[in-house]
């Protein structure tokens, strides 16, 4: 039968704009790197409630959920989310990945919390699609 | 996966678990290893949703009429299963789908679930995915099930096929996509609506579509042939809906601005009316039996390719099999014959 090697399925992920910011050039070019690398990328567009993030990433049932967040709010939406998918039994197998300006003193905090890695200015394209397909939840 | 996860994961959505609805769908759309018993599982508990399929050219407003049609379905109590496909497949095999912005109307409200899917699924045909996935929302509880497509190819028409009322949208002051439609999409279609119909232009696409309609009814290849008598002028059939002279149904034209939400309670109207008339007329039935007529066909198809193709690689593979030709060896015929034949024999004796 034709059915996939679960090795080779492909990574959905949703790229996220959560919260007042509203630049999104990091998010376009990380959703078309994404692409590129050959996964399946949806959008949330801008100024998105953590509910919203939540609904969009159980009911597409995305393997990876990037965030993007520049406002300095990270410490306050992360955990709405977390909170959201874990209600959704939905936190332990989705891979959060946060991107955008998270100062360093905030990180070890958020990783505690659940994100799975953080990749702010200056971080490759390269690297960042490689820990997405290391660390793709197994399912 | 076991038997037991597959048990699992079924008795989950059944009981209403948006994860497992979300992980049935993947699971069909990955075509994973234990899918078929998933779905096979699913058939008993589908029937009571309402399928609507809404096609039309990039850009004529489908993700935003869709994402009223859910809302206005929402304030009248009913749950929405909406499958937006985004046929686009570059090279990468990666792809953006985009549809879920538009989808503004119901962020938040989870009796809205949202699936976007893209088009590596043609391992298998994408509308085989698609009626799967249909299965799943159908079987979690959904009572209304939109699918959402380009109709840009046969593709595109088998998917919307899988529906029972197929809706096709056309945007204003497009001589050229009315063109496009009488090219076959025409006949796909239940009703046509004419969205942004608050731009210039509006008034002759409905125009036009209405003469289309009227020519497909007035066609002598047509299988209503000659019910709009001579004395029947062109504006004899202005509205569409149920034929009072042989219970037919012809597409009526709808108009709807569904960035405001205008005229979107009239489609909705003519989506029920339409409805109505498939139950009463025999026709839902007879187009249920022959959707499963070719599901089944469509499922032998794959299975047996599948047969051959092991059998063929089996065998030393394909390319052996054409070296022999090209050297003239043996021919394409010939070849076939020697791999079926031993299947061929195999069945006949075991009849």
């Amino acid at each position: 039968m034709s059915t996939q090697d679960p090795e080779e399925r492909t990574v959905r992920c949703l790229v996220a704009k959560v919260g007042l910011d509203g630049h999104d050039r990091g998010a376009h070019v990380i959703a078309r790197a994404f692409r590129d690398a050959g996964f399946e990328v949806i959008y949330s567009g801008l100024h998105k409630s953590p509910d919203e993030i939540v609904q969009a990433a159980v009911q597409e049932d995305v393997d990876v959920l990037g965030i993007s967040i520049l406002s300095g709010a990270h410490n306050t939406l992360v955990p709405k989310i977390v909170e959201g998918l874990e209600q959704y039994d939905a936190f332990e197998d989705t891979l959060i990945l946060l991107g955008g300006i998270i100062p360093d003193e905030d990180r070890e905090g958020l990783k505690e919390m659940g994100v799975g890695g953080i990749f702010g200015p200056g971080a490759s394209m390269e690297e960042t699609i490689e820990f997405v397909r290391e660390n793709a939840p197994e399912r | 996966m076991s038997r037991a996860e597959t048990a699992a994961l079924i008795d989950d959505l059944l009981a209403g678990k948006h994860r497992a609805l979300a992980r049935v769908i993947s699971k069909i759309e990955n075509r994973a290893p234990g899918y078929r018993e998933l779905v096979s599982e699913l058939h008993e508990h589908t029937g009571n949703a309402t399928i609507v399929g809404v096609t039309g050219s990039p850009g004529a407003g489908k993700s935003t009429l869709v994402d009223k049609m859910a809302e206005t379905y929402r304030e009248r109590g009913e749950t929405v299963g909406v499958i937006a496909i985004d046929p686009s497949s570059p090279f990468s095999g990666g792809a953006v789908l985009g549809d879920r912005i538009r989808m503004a109307s119901n962020v938040g409200d989870m009796d809205v679930f949202f699936r976007s899917m893209s088009a590596r699924g043609t391992l298998g045909g994408l509308s085989t995915a698609t009626t799967d996935a249909v299965k799943a929302l159908d079987a979690f509880g959904k009572d209304r099930i939109i699918i959402e497509t380009v109709g840009a190819g046969q593709n595109e028409v088998d998917i919307v096929g899988t529906a029972d009322t197929v809706a096709v949208l056309v945007p204003p002051s497009s001589g050229d996509d009315v063109q496009m439609l009488k090219a076959g999409i025409l006949e796909i279609a239940d009703v046509f609506v004419v969205n942004k119909a608050d731009l210039d232009g509006a008034d002759r696409t409905v125009k036009e579509l209405k003469e289309m309609v009227h020519m497909r009814d007035a066609s002598p290849l047509a299988g209503t042939a000659g019910h709009h008598g001579a004395d029947a002028g062109p504006d004899d059939d202005p509205t569409g809906g149920v034929d009072d002279e042989d219970d037919g149904w012809t597409p009526p034209i709808v108009e709807t601005v569904a960035k405001r939400g205008d005229g979107v309670e009239e489609f909705l109207g003519t989506l029920h009316d339409h409805r109505e008339w498939l139950a009463s007329s025999g026709e839902l039935e007879s187009r249920r039996r022959e959707r499963y007529a070719e599901e089944i066909r469509r499922l032998l198809r794959e299975e047996a390719a599948d047969l051959v193709r092991t059998e063929v690689d089996t065998r030393g593979g394909l390319d052996a099999y054409v070296d022999a030709v090209v050297a003239k060896e043996t021919d394409p015929y010939a070849v076939a014959e020697e791999v079926i034949a031993p299947i061929r024999d195999r069945i006949e004796e075991q009849r």
